[in-house]
């Protein structure tokens, strides 16, 4: 029997296209993203990933109405 | 360590937003927050998902997802207001491998193109429709929408929407799942995660429904409009998830995708033979060929005939065949009858030009060489159009004897009573046709000529009424005869 | 001896002749008298030959079926009559924007408003000055015979290809509701597809589109289609000269209009009177040579022989630049000019002219 093996995710925002609008904030389930302070280049407050905590649900990518500005990443242990 | 993307960017966007203006070109037009960018994910995800980049055609509405076209890695179409469900039709039509996928908002689906969307999913196309559902006019700056709800304060409702004024929000897909046409219709929502979740599921079968040509599949889609609603992110889902869902409850409205068959539509024919086999005349044992013409001298002019009589008469289908005899025997012909409400059961009539050369005028309104009427109003219309040297038949079952200036011909024919006579007062006309050929044949034609006008006749008679059995045609050919025998001139001149 | 292959059809039916023969795959429309006839016999024949026919919803769907068609690469064609043609007028002017190729056929009657169902000409403006939003025009073909309903329909259908822009079939009803004998010109295959257009053969992802929202884009635009109509006018222009070689009063008329001239023609010729007639088969663009060439060949008169209110006159006058008086001939209303009235009103208006 394989081992199981640990997935861990990762929140990766492309702050450049996030236009603040919180909805991601609103559908995250464990409260890893908060709104940002620093303006980014269309002079929308960018929304920030805590860093760890993100169990991977993909709630906050089908929330963004921005195509890129979140992506999920799987960390697979090799 | 491995790094897989689990959730990103949908491979149905273009790469680059190269169509949308200015310099951003990631991003999209939607204001923050904006329902339209959540659906746009779920569709882009599903064509990319798919397999249907090269299959897909996006429709693309007027309202503020007019834009939608700079997104999406397919072909696409941006249409006028409301009609999007017309093209996307056209497009599912002319082609059934597209997929054609419909994406329409409140205004420009429930408003003004309100007929386009009942219309195709009544016609059950093989399509998907997209509605987005966000209570209220984006685009042009938030004004009251046929969805918007009983209170709601718009520009164009500041009050807030008086339902006794404007009426109730429109409940749409309940509307669609009443026809028997559509196979899906569901009502999702754009707002917590779990709804979204569930917007996916149905705009993935919607579409997968459309690639198996089930017919016609409509979702709703309640979306915020955060902006224009001046609502926070967790205000708007509140908004769509409480008050919304009250008037326009989620859930399936109708799926009957699995028991419906496949459409199949025909594969148009280009062939030359088989467009040729269509519409080419077969060849007819015609007794005469291309250059044959009757040579009697009144020939040489334009001869013009008006036929008139009461609606039923068959004045029509006698000129009409008077016109086939001039076609057969290779005169320029026209045929010009009264058209529209008037031949619906009042008086009818029409003309035939016949020519060696070229038709000029093809009524018969002045100058007329032969009248021929079926009736007293006829006579008393026509009777002063007869021009100089013309000749007149007429009914004399019901027509009295008309006076006439002495150039003139007159013809008697009790066409209705013969007609009686042969059990069907309905070939009256092919009785008339008869009192035509003997006054051919007394003012026109001789010998051979006068011969071939029967011919003419019986070769007529047969196209005319191809297809119809043969007792049909022996019985005009029948009151054909009868007519032609008992004509009798009344006085008048010879005009040969 | 040879046996042509000759039919009688109403004028209404060889524009679904022509159709077919052009290679046309889609038929949109809705009922309306005196046009239904193209729409009975596209029902009749289309599916036979397995292209499309869906009778629309409304004369808006019919349009806007043809812009989608259009934009798939397919050769698509509505017809309808002038009030259904105002309600088109929005679809004509996408069709024109976006530069789809597509054949719309008016087979005018009575107006304004609901006004009849009888013959007029009066959708003359409408249709030839451009009728919808914006700043665009479309070739408009006219045809004066059956004969020629069915070969212009097939020759729009080039036009409409070569131009990319929308062609009209401008007739009256008594050209329609008409019978006159047809040869029937052979068949044509299926048009090769566009590279422009949203056909699935078109591995580019196409956008067909009329939006351009920077006000450059959008003036660039306007200038590449007036482009294309200063080429169409001087490629396009059409026209039939009848006894016109030594004519010194022109009878412009088109349509069943002309028909009615070419007799007067006869008669006052028979009568010894230089009358000629210039019978337009092109609307836009207006055969203004055929007209200066008149002028300059001693043309004294012009006569704009028309069943509407004055409104070919314009271009008559604006043609030979007002050189010489252009008179207006016309009746109105579903009222036919007849032949007699012609003779006699150019005789009021020629006086001692005449002879």
């Amino acid at each position: 029997m394989m081992e199981k093996k640990k997935k861990t995710f990762r929140c990766v925002i492309r702050s450049e296209e996030c236009k603040g609008c919180e909805r991601c904030v609103e559908a995250c389930p464990r409260g890893v993203l908060k709104m940002g302070t620093k303006l980014n280049l269309m002079s929308f407050p960018a929304v920030e990933y805590a860093g760890s905590g993100c169990i991977g649900c993909g709630g906050c990518f089908y929330s963004c109405p921005e195509p890129g500005a979140i992506t999920i990443v799987e960390e697979v242990e090799e | 360590m491995k790094e897989v993307v689990k959730f990103g960017r949908p491979s149905g966007f273009f790469e680059k937003f190269e169509r949308r203006p200015g310099p951003i070109k990631t991003n999209m037009h939607y204001c923050p927050g904006c329902g339209h960018g959540v659906l746009h994910k779920l569709i882009a995800e599903a064509i990319g998902d798919m397999g249907l980049k090269d299959k897909a055609v996006l429709v693309c509405p007027v309202g503020c997802s007019v834009f939608a076209y700079y997104y999406f890695d397919c072909h696409s179409i941006e249409c006028a207001h409301g009609r999007a469900p017309a093209v996307a039709t056209a497009i599912s039509r002319t082609d059934p491998e597209n997929v054609v996928i419909g994406y329409q908002g409140d205004g420009d689906l429930a408003s003004i193109g309100f007929n386009q969307i009942l219309q195709a999913a009544n016609r059950g196309e093989n399509m998907c429709v997209f509605f987005v559902n966000n209570a209220i006019y984006g685009m042009t700056g938030g004004q009251m929408a046929p969805t918007s709800l009983p209170g709601q304060k718009t520009q164009t409702s500041p009050c807030g929407r008086d339902v006794a004024e404007t009426g109730y929000p429109i409940k749409v897909a309940e509307m669609i799942a009443q026809f028997e046409a559509p196979v899906y219709v569901e009502r999702c929502a754009l707002s917590r995660v779990p709804n979204i979740m569930a917007a996916r599921r149905a705009v993935r079968k919607a579409i997968q429904n459309t690639v198996d040509k089930k017919g016609f599949s409509f979702v709703e889609l309640l979306s915020g409009c955060p902006v224009n609603l001046k609502m926070k992110a967790h205000e708007m889902n509140e908004f769509l998830n409480e008050k919304m869902t009250k008037f326009f409850p989620l859930g399936v409205y109708k799926d009957v995708s699995a028991e419906r068959e496949a459409i199949v539509r025909h594969t148009p024919i280009f062939e030359p033979d088989q467009v040729r086999e269509l519409l080419f005349p077969e060849e007819t044992k015609r007794a005469v060929d291309d250059n044959f013409r009757y040579t009697a001298k009144v020939f040489d002019e334009e001869r013009r005939v008006k036929i008139s009589g009461f609606g039923g008469q068959g004045v029509l289908s006698l000129g009409y065949l008077l016109a086939t005899m001039g076609k057969l025997r290779n005169f320029n012909v026209s045929w010009l009858p009264s058209y529209g409400p008037e031949m619906r059961g009042g008086t009818a009539n029409c003309s035939i030009v016949f020519s060696h050369t070229h038709v000029g005028s093809p009524q018969a309104d002045h100058n007329c060489s032969m009248l021929i009427c079926m009736n007293q109003p006829s006579v008393d219309k026509f009777l002063g159009q007869l021009g100089e040297n013309g000749v007149l038949l007429y009914d004399a079952s019901t027509i009295r004897q008309p006076e006439v200036s002495p150039d003139k011909t007159v013809y008697g024919l009790a066409a209705s009573d013969l007609a009686n006579t042969l059990g069907d007062q309905r070939v009256a006309n092919s009785v008339m046709l008869g009192g035509i050929a003997r006054l051919m044949q007394d003012c026109f034609l001789e010998g051979k000529e006068s011969e071939d006008f029967d011919l003419a006749v019986e070769e007529a008679m047969n196209e005319h009424f191809a297809g119809k059995p043969q007792k049909v045609i022996d019985l005009n050919m029948k009151a054909y005869r009868l007519g032609k025998e008992s004509v009798s001139i009344r006085f008048g001149a010879r005009v040969k | 001896m040879g046996k042509t292959k000759k039919i009688l059809l109403k004028g209404n039916e060889a524009v679904v002749y022509g159709a077919l023969l052009a290679g046309c795959e889609c038929y949109f429309g809705y009922p309306i008298t005196p046009a239904s006839e193209i729409a009975h016999a596209s029902a009749r024949m289309f599916p036979k030959l397995g292209r499309v026919f869906i009778q629309a919803e409304c004369e808006i769907a019919s349009i806007n079926m043809v812009y989608g068609a259009a934009a798939a690469g397919r050769r698509a064609m509505t017809a309808s009559s002038g009030l259904g043609i105002s309600l088109k007028q929005e679809g004509v002017s996408y069709i024109a924007g976006a530069e789809l190729p597509a054949v719309i056929v008016d087979v005018m009657r009575g107006g304004p408003g609901l006004g009849n169902i009888a013959p007029e000409q009066a959708d003359y403006n409408q249709i030839v000055k451009g009728g919808g939003h914006g700043g665009y025009r479309c070739i408009v073909l006219s045809p004066g015979s059956v004969q020629e309903m069915c070969d212009l329909t097939m020759l729009a259908f080039d036009l409409a290809d070569e131009y990319r822009t929308p062609v009209y079939v401008l007739a009256d009803g008594m050209i329609g509701q008409m019978m006159e004998k047809l040869e029937l010109p052979e068949p044509r295959g299926r048009r090769a597809s566009q590279d422009w257009s949203l056909n699935r053969v078109n591995k580019t992802h196409n956008c067909v589109s009329s939006i351009y929202m920077d006000a450059n884009d959008l003036e660039a635009v306007n200038k590449r289609l007036n482009a294309k109509y200063a080429v169409i006018r001087e490629k396009e222009q059409r026209a039939e000269e009848y006894r016109m070689d030594d004519a010194e009063y022109v009878y412009v008329a088109y349509g069943i209009s002309s028909r009615m001239c070419r007799s007067a023609v006869d008669e006052l010729r028979s009568e010894g009177c230089k009358v000629g007639l210039i019978r337009p088969q092109t609307l836009f663009p207006f055969p203004e040579n055929a007209l200066r060439k008149a002028l300059s060949n001693g043309a004294k008169k012009f006569f704009s022989v028309e069943m509407s209110n004055g409104q070919m006159i314009d271009d008559v006058k604006l043609s030979i630049e007002c050189a010489k008086p252009v008179y207006l001939i016309n009746r109105m209303g579903g009222n036919v000019l007849s032949v007699e009235e012609i003779v006699t009103r150019t005789k009021e208006m020629l006086g001692g002219d005449c002879k």
